[in-house]
């Protein structure tokens, strides 16, 4: 397979980066070149193969359900680019 | 040479203080790190307040075995109060504002961090060419790459800047610069350090682990990063245990009797530069000496590990990095239109070529149509990979091999062409995997004087058994107290 | 052409745990912005989810009450995408493995007499983490962000597009809202947005098999709107068709101002969220153990509730199923019946349905906050039963213990409330009431009916209406006839 540079854009448009025209180009070749790279376990049957997402076979531990976290907005909101009265501030959101 | 463990004497000793030992290092940081960079972050004041709260542990007679040594962290690992930056632009401006596990445990046991080390933005990279920072030099020869992505770590420990120092290992992060810069280096079973507070690059993959002068030292270290955490769900709910407990030198002339070492068949067929075939040889030999025995183990699928980890890694990873997008912290672009143009700006901005590369891989495999094919197909070879650890481990207790295909290559030499690079990780991708440990401790030099790292990998949970192998050849041995000549024994440059 | 409506809802209901789904920070409403908002829900960089119990139990809870597969394993995804209000770029949802599949619940459709049971199946409910609110008020141009609620335990509850009506609708969710509340899962707080509610909706010609294209309707938080909205919604889809036009599938928000429904923003990567299993998180394992203790805590069902007071009572279907639609109005009603006796269940009914519910209402409370108990109904009702009270006394009693309180013997004595039932004192007040009003008892002689009404009014009111009016009746009626 292949990439094409629609591909490229759509992805960098999932992905949230902005690709200029002049860098897909460059995108599409080094994705194609470690796409080549992947392509050789296609080939491989994996018919009847569980798919493994966790190294260890485990089941999830669960949490009481208790409240152990104190209020450290300043703290937290000290890292923040931008901040009023409590709230992040972002560009206008349009529903 | 100085080892965790004879530094720990000291304090004990009361020959020297955890104050003094930090200004030493600092010293030298402030020396050679410039030359180095294998520091981003240096704070000798609140190295030296850690410092005196040590010896005042000490001096209260609270002092633990390890109280007062100082140790570099890797700069993934948030430290509360340290710029934390994981080698990005994105977190350039980011003061973390909590702890990571691995950091509570070190400050538990007292042990001053000495800065945070560099390393390849997200963990992303076998050469740390790829951090915002700047590239890491290696010094044996600074022309060279230390190896990624714990490359900062591995420099630093390697070059006499601290003693030892925390890394991290997706696809053998730790064990390749370890390898490239002489030093010994332990990957633990998936899930024995806890990764919260780690900033995840692959979070089914990512473990933490100690870089240090020798096993020694790695036993005593991971006896500080081990334990249940229950903030991470992937964390073991396991009885606490003793890493130093088969270090104990085994009387007699054949420590290893009845050790039996695994040598995979794909390891030694082709990829290996002819010194590290005849450098690990060599170690075989050496072993075998010791009493061990070898076999011969297959692993046929090792060979699917790259391309199986290069669609679950970005996979992971395109995820685990859409937090950062300009609201909460760290970078945001200076001038956008709008929402959409905020996030991509920034993102193109905060982040450098190879981390763009990969979240893109890792976007695709998992987009519509192509999930199956990629995703799907990667987690049924890492399974495949998996069993056949499990096959090879019904006849032997360890596993031997090289832990890189070459020493290290000369910065620039890889940058741009990300395939190279990626194959340089060929022999450690497959532990990640699988989830088993594994470590790399020095076993020669090329005809360079470069070193040459051999990989031990263990089944699962069997770290003090590995630990105790590679102790055993280090007692044998003493590639690991060569010390490149950028060291004080060759003189420090004013 | 004829059309008919098809009819699906997603229903986000919050649960009514004390922290979030996967951090320990409180949920509590109300409080100031991302001030419960730990370092897990900013999703700082290093964190990581670790599963509530609280909220796996109560996903469990619920499927053991609509009858579902709760499956044994189950796994967390990611829903990959970017949006202010989702702080780590993806939501922490259930994809391919939900916690529970299958389970209906049942409806009445039609109204009276002529009501029916529908029964309305369930596709899955699965757990997920909720998202941050966005505050659109003017922030020099921006909009500001508050995570309190980001990582709030949300069960979504889908149904099967299995009604027809925006009255089937409504009958759906109102009844998932009494189960969910009666099983305290969810406060059903519609207000505070524990109880949402998304509708897809499509039409199609009578007759027809396949569904149309739907749209859905997001964020409906009450039930009016969810009608208003579907109604409004079904009109302009068969409009659009019968002028030429395609339906697009199309995610829109309703305008309570306007009634009408509007697309929403352009979601481009709607249909691409990339879902994988969440690596920081492992496959989720009921036991048997468990849920048979979670089993063993579920209270009766309003349905089988319903059922069982048709059954035992005598109730009609209407009465058991408005004391069934709220959990502590049926506990209130089996309370006061335990005390009053299960003869009087029909007359402990009416009350609750009339003079309790008519209270509530000009007090705006809710039955939680009813200031009687279950004892004094009781007494109310058995003084109503032995006479001691007609109805209009037994009002004033009612109405005295809701505003001041007190048992209801002590009231009517206090009050002198007592019906009176002495036939020699109400002999005597009609002996009176006759000599002072000969015209009337002469017209009634004469063959007027009217009269004697006339002549009871006055004997009720010479007794400040404490006479027993049957006993005035039959005693009046006696002594006219008897001549004298």
């Amino acid at each position: 397979m292949s990439l094409s540079l629609q591909d490229v854009e759509r992805i960098a448009q999932l992905a949230r980066i902005r690709v200029t025209e002049s860098e897909a180009a460059g995108y599409r070749d080094q994705l194609n070149g470690i796409f080549g790279l992947i392509a050789e376990m296609q080939a491989v049957d994996t018919a009847g193969v569980e798919p493994m997402s966790h190294a260890q076979d485990l089941a999830q531990r669960l949490r009481p359900d208790t409240v152990t976290e104190p209020d450290r907005r300043s703290a937290f909101q000290a890292v923040a680019p931008q901040v009023e009265d409590g709230l992040y501030l972002v560009p206008k959101v349009i529903e | 040479m100085n080892t965790i463990q004879s530094l720990s004497q000291l304090l004990a000793a009361g020959q020297a203080s955890s104050v003094e030992l930090c200004q030493d290092y600092l010293a030298r940081i402030q020396t050679r790190n410039p030359e180095l960079n294998a520091f981003i972050t240096v704070d000798p004041e609140r190295t030296l307040a850690e410092a005196r709260a040590a010896d005042a542990r000490r001096a209260a007679g609270q002092a633990g075995m390890l109280t007062g040594v100082p140790i570099a962290h890797k700069d993934i690992f948030c430290a509360e109060g340290w710029l934390t930056t994981c080698g990005s632009k994105m977190l350039s401006n980011f003061v973390s504002p909590y702890d990571a596990h691995v950091i509570e445990q070190f400050k538990a046991a007292g042990m001053p961090c000495l800065g945070k080390t560099n390393m390849d933005e997200f963990a992303m990279g076998s050469s740390n060419e790829t951090s915002f920072y700047g590239p890491v030099k290696n010094p044996w020869d600074t022309s060279r790459v230390p190896g990624g992505s714990s490359g900062g770590s591995a420099a630093c420990v390697a070059g006499g800047l601290a003693p030892a120092a925390t890394g991290t290992d997706t696809g053998g992060s730790i064990r390749q610069p370890a390898a490239l810069t002489g030093i010994t280096g332990l990957k633990p079973t998936y899930g024995v350090v806890s990764r919260y507070g780690m900033i995840a690059f692959a979070s089914s993959l990512d473990q933490g682990g100690p870089m240090a002068r020798t096993a020694e030292d790695c036993a005593l270290l991971l006896n500080v990063m081990a334990g249940f955490d229950p903030r991470d769900s992937t964390s073991l709910e396991r009885a606490k245990e003793d890493y130093t407990r088969e270090l104990t030198p085994t009387p007699g002339a054949r420590p290893l009797a009845g050790l039996k070492i695994g040598l995979p068949r794909e390891f030694f067929a082709e990829g290996m530069s002819a010194d590290t075939a005849r450098a690990v040889e060599d170690a075989i030999a050496q072993l075998k000496g010791l009493g061990a025995e070898t076999v011969e183990v297959g692993l046929p699928n090792s060979r699917l590990s790259v391309a199986a980890y290069y669609v679950l890694a970005p996979a992971e990873a395109s995820s685990n990095l859409s937090r950062f997008d300009g609201v909460r912290y760290g970078y945001r672009t200076p001038e956008y239109e709008d929402l959409t143009d905020m996030y991509e700006k920034t993102r193109a901005e905060g982040f450098g070529a190879e981390v763009k590369r990969r979240i893109m891989i890792g976007t695709y495999v998992l987009s519509h149509g192509y999930y199956d094919a990629y995703y799907i197909q990667a987690q049924r070879l890492r399974r495949l990979i998996a069993d056949d650890f499990t096959e090879a481990f019904k006849s032997c207790d360890v596993i031997l091999g090289p832990t890189a295909p070459s020493t290290a290559f000369k910065l620039g030499e890889k940058a741009d062409d990300p395939v190279q690079m990626y194959l340089s990780d060929i022999y450690t991708i497959a532990v990640n995997l699988a989830g088993l440990p594994g470590m790399s401790l020095p076993c020669g030099f090329d005809g360079q004087g470069l070193p040459i790292g051999m990989q031990l990998i263990g089944n699962y949970f069997s770290e003090a058994k590995m630990l105790g192998v590679a102790h055993q050849y280090q007692l044998a041995t003493d590639w690991h107290q060569h010390r490149p000549a950028l060291s004080e024994e060759k003189g420090v440059r004013s | 052409m004829q059309w008919e409506t098809v009819i699906g809802l997603e229903v986000h209901t919050q649960l009514t745990t004390q922290s979030k789904i996967f951090s320990g920070a409180s949920i509590a409403f109300g409080a100031a912005p991302n001030t419960q908002a730990c370092q897990v829900d900013l999703a700082l960089p290093g964190v990581l989810p670790v599963l509530n119990k609280g909220a796996v139990e109560r996903a469990i809870k619920f499927g053991l009450a609509i009858g579902a597969r709760l499956n044994r394993t189950n796994v967390f995804a990611r829903k990959n995408y970017f949006y202010p209000d989702l702080p780590k770029g993806y939501q922490i949802s259930q994809f391919e493995l939900p916690i529970v599949e299958g389970g209906s619940i049942d409806i009445q459709v039609g109204e009276g007499d002529k009501a029916e049971t529908k029964t309305i199946r369930l596709t899955r409910a699965h757990l997920e983490e909720d998202a941050g609110k966005s505050l659109h008020e003017d922030f020099h141009g921006m909009t500001g962000i508050d995570l309190n609620r980001a990582g709030t335990p949300l069960l979504e509850i889908v149904s099967e597009p299995d009604m027809r009506s925006a009255k089937e609708a409504v009958a759906y969710a109102k009844a998932l809202h009494t189960l969910v509340t009666w099983i305290g899962t969810c406060d059903g707080n519609m207000q505070e947005g524990s109880f949402r509610v998304d509708a897809n909706v499509s039409v199609r010609p009578v007759g027809q098999k396949e569904f149309g294209t739907r749209r859905e309707i997001k964020n409906l938080n009450s039930f009016r709107f969810l009608e208003q909205a579907i109604n409004y919604e079904v009109r302009w889809q068969i409009e659009q068709i019968e002028d030429g036009h395609k339906i697009q599938q199309a995610t829109v928000l309703f305008d309570p101002d306007t009634g009408e429904t509007r697309m929403m923003r352009s979601k481009e990567d709607a249909h691409d969220y990339r879902y994988f299993p969440d690596p920081d998180l492992l496959p989720v394992k009921l036991d048997e153990a468990w849920i048979d203790q979670v089993r063993a805590g579920l209270p009766e069902l309003p349905g089988a509730m319903r059922e069982r007071f048709q059954r035992d009572y005598g109730l009609t279907a209407y009465d058991a199923a408005s004391l069934t639609s709220q959990r502590e109005m049926a506990r209130f009603f089996m309370d006061t019946v335990a005390l009053a006796g299960d003869g009087q269940a029909k007359t402990v009914a009416n009350w609750l349905q009339g003079e309790v519910s008519a209270s509530l209402n000009r007090a705006e409370k809710d039955v939680s906050a009813i200031p009687i108990t279950p004892g004094q109904l009781a007494g109310l009702v058995k003084r109503i039963a032995d006479g001691t009270l007609s109805n209009k006394l037994a009002k004033q009693v009612f109405e005295a213990m809701w505003n001041e309180g007190g048992e209801p013997d002590a009231i009517i004595e206090a009050k002198g409330l007592k019906q009176m039932s002495d036939s020699g004192e109400i002999e005597r007040i009609i002996d009176e009431v006759m000599a002072a009003n000969a015209k009337s008892v002469e017209e009634f002689r004469s063959g007027k009916e009217k009269a004697f009404n006339a002549l009871v009014g006055q004997v009720m009111k010479a007794s400040r209406g404490k006479a027993n009016p049957a006993q005035v009746n039959d005693l009046l009626r006696a002594k006219l006839n008897g001549g004298a």
